[in-house]
């Protein structure tokens, strides 16, 4: 069996993803250093989410490694695949908050139905999950009675309640303020170190990736091309990252030619 | 055509083998499920109180229906006297499971269905299965076992609303005796015909809650429709077919029993 460095807690080799005939990942690799916050970007529609739902054992995907911890996961048996969804948590681009439980209720389902903490221990520690997320005010609050940022927040101390070892976090800032994608990646930052766990961020938020991350991939067709530290990637010259990475540039350089009687540069 | 119905065979059995699969996994996640009991009573609440007032008001028109027309049919037969009989074997026997079970599936498994099929369009279930929680043991073991319990409670409610509402109609209404009208219950209906009536009871609770879950559960492979519509059309499905089976396994059940 395969063998990931020690120093790697996620290692994903190869991995493949289609649907029907629309080819998805073709042969997508990432490296995950332990204790680090890495994210993952990409256009709208590359795949991102897909390949998050593969590491995370949601979905099957149908060729490739997915390596936690140097054991392999894809073609595991449950023992591991249990004990990997044990050490590791997922928040939803929707948050995937049970509408019908309280704050409270939400936090104590993990720990209820997969450890054997005594109740007062789930208690205790639920409502420490809270508190640290400033949420100890609406404890009794349904979902639907909290603002968007707040339930960010419970979905957040539902995730780290267990004490996992890796959180995967599906768009996190989809549909924000920037002000408000600001405030959620400096939360996620915060508590990665706070709490230590290793952090893989699938967005499509540039700036604030770069600023908050240890390391950046870009998925691009089914690929991952390119994998290193923010600043490799901010001096990176590769076209596909350039054209990314400065999508801001250009919308202003394709403007002004806009305002002086030019044409638009045309996609690709 | 041949195709056209080699096809539909096919799918027919796929389902239904897939249909035995869920509900056999469903019972087997008893077995890894923390904290069941608490989720059985809410269950159990949630099938049984609160679809107490339709039991108690269809039990009881269907009981005064009942006495009103066996009244006038036995009349001809000058045979007033076996109107509780008439009543209680019809309740006993067939109206009450069969009725009991069908308000049970417009009641409880319509909105379990769509619940289950909300829960799995929001993502809820694939968070259960990240955090590596059993989603068949979280969500639907709890439901079947207390429609084992439910439905035959649910039935012998209806049936004893339904015997005094037949009651009503004889004695206060067409005049006869509520002795008469009692002691010939009680002459009429054999311990056997209660375990056919729980038998009943327990097997449509068990296959309609079970096919309302499996329907609601599985909304997104629902390739007709996703969404909200996916929704709607997993709890139609779901009461129509429940509703056929009950009538299906009602004469199954009967014709072994009788």
């Amino acid at each position: 069996m395969a063998e990931a460095p020690p120093s790697l807690l996620l290692q994903v080799k190869g991995v493949h993803k289609r649907f029907g005939d629309n080819i998805v990942l073709s042969g997508t690799d990432l490296d995950v250093p332990r204790g680090s916050l890495v994210t993952v970007l990409g256009r709208s529609g590359t795949g991102k989410s897909v390949f998050l739902k593969c590491l995370a054992d949601i979905m099957p995907a149908d060729e490739g490694q997915v390596l936690f911890d140097g054991k392999l996961l894809t073609a595991a048996d449950p023992v591991t695949r249990a004990e990997f969804r044990r050490r590791c948590s997922f928040l939803f681009q929707s948050n995937a908050l049970f509408d019908s439980l309280t704050a409270l209720e939400n936090v104590r389902l993990p720990l209820e139905q997969t450890s054997d903490a005594s109740d007062a221990e789930i208690q205790e520690r639920s409502l420490e999950a809270l508190r640290q997320l400033e949420l100890e005010q609406h404890l009794h609050s349904y979902p639907s009675q909290m603002s968007g940022g707040m339930q960010k927040r419970l979905a957040l101390a539902r995730a780290i309640v267990t004490r996992p070892e890796l959180v995967l976090f599906d768009e996190p800032t989809a549909g924000l303020d920037p002000l408000r994608r600001n405030a959620v990646f400096l939360m996620i930052a915060k508590y990665q170190r706070q709490f230590g766990f290793t952090a893989v961020i699938v967005t499509h938020d540039v700036q604030e990736a770069m600023a908050a991350s240890d390391r950046v991939a870009l998925l691009d067709q089914g690929r991952m091309h390119f994998q290193g530290t923010p600043a490799e990637f901010a001096q990176s010259t590769d076209a596909v990252v350039t054209s990314f990475r400065d999508s801001a540039v250009a919308l202003g350089t394709a403007l002004a030619s806009l305002r002086h009687g030019g044409s638009l540069p045309t996609e690709d | 055509m041949v195709s056209f119905l080699g096809k539909q065979t096919l799918t027919l059995v796929h389902g239904l083998g897939d249909f035995a699969l869920f509900t056999l996994r469903s019972f087997q996640a008893v077995f890894g499920s923390r904290r069941l009991l608490r989720r059985i009573a809410r269950a159990g609440f949630e099938q049984g109180v609160r679809c107490l007032p339709v039991i108690l008001i269809v039990g009881m028109f269907t009981g005064l229906v009942l006495g009103l027309q066996g009244y006038y049919v036995l009349n001809r037969f000058g045979s007033e006297s076996l109107l509780g009989a008439l009543v209680s074997l019809s309740l006993v026997r067939e109206l009450g499971p069969v009725l009991a079970a069908l308000m049970l599936v417009g009641q409880a498994g319509s909105a379990l269905a769509a619940e289950l099929g909300i829960q799995r369009n929001s993502e809820q279930i694939a968070a259960l299965e990240t955090m590596g929680v059993n989603s068949l043991g979280y969500l639907i073991t709890p439901r079947l076992i207390a429609a084992l319990v439910v439905y035959p409670m649910q039935t012998a409610l209806f049936v004893t609303v339904g015997l005094w509402g037949g009651s009503l109609s004889g004695s206060l209404l067409l005049g006869i005796q509520p002795g008469v009208y009692w002691s010939a219950v009680e002459r009429a209906v054999a311990s056997q015909d209660v375990n056919e009536c729980f038998i009943k009871a327990a097997t449509f609770g068990l296959l309609t809650i079970a096919l309302c879950c499996y329907h609601g559960f599985n909304t997104h492979r629902n390739r007709s429709a996703s969404g909200a519509r996916g929704v709607s059309a997993s709890t139609t499905r779901a009461v129509v077919q429940s509703s056929i089976l009950v009538l299906a396994a009602d004469y199954v059940i009967t014709s072994f029993l009788v």
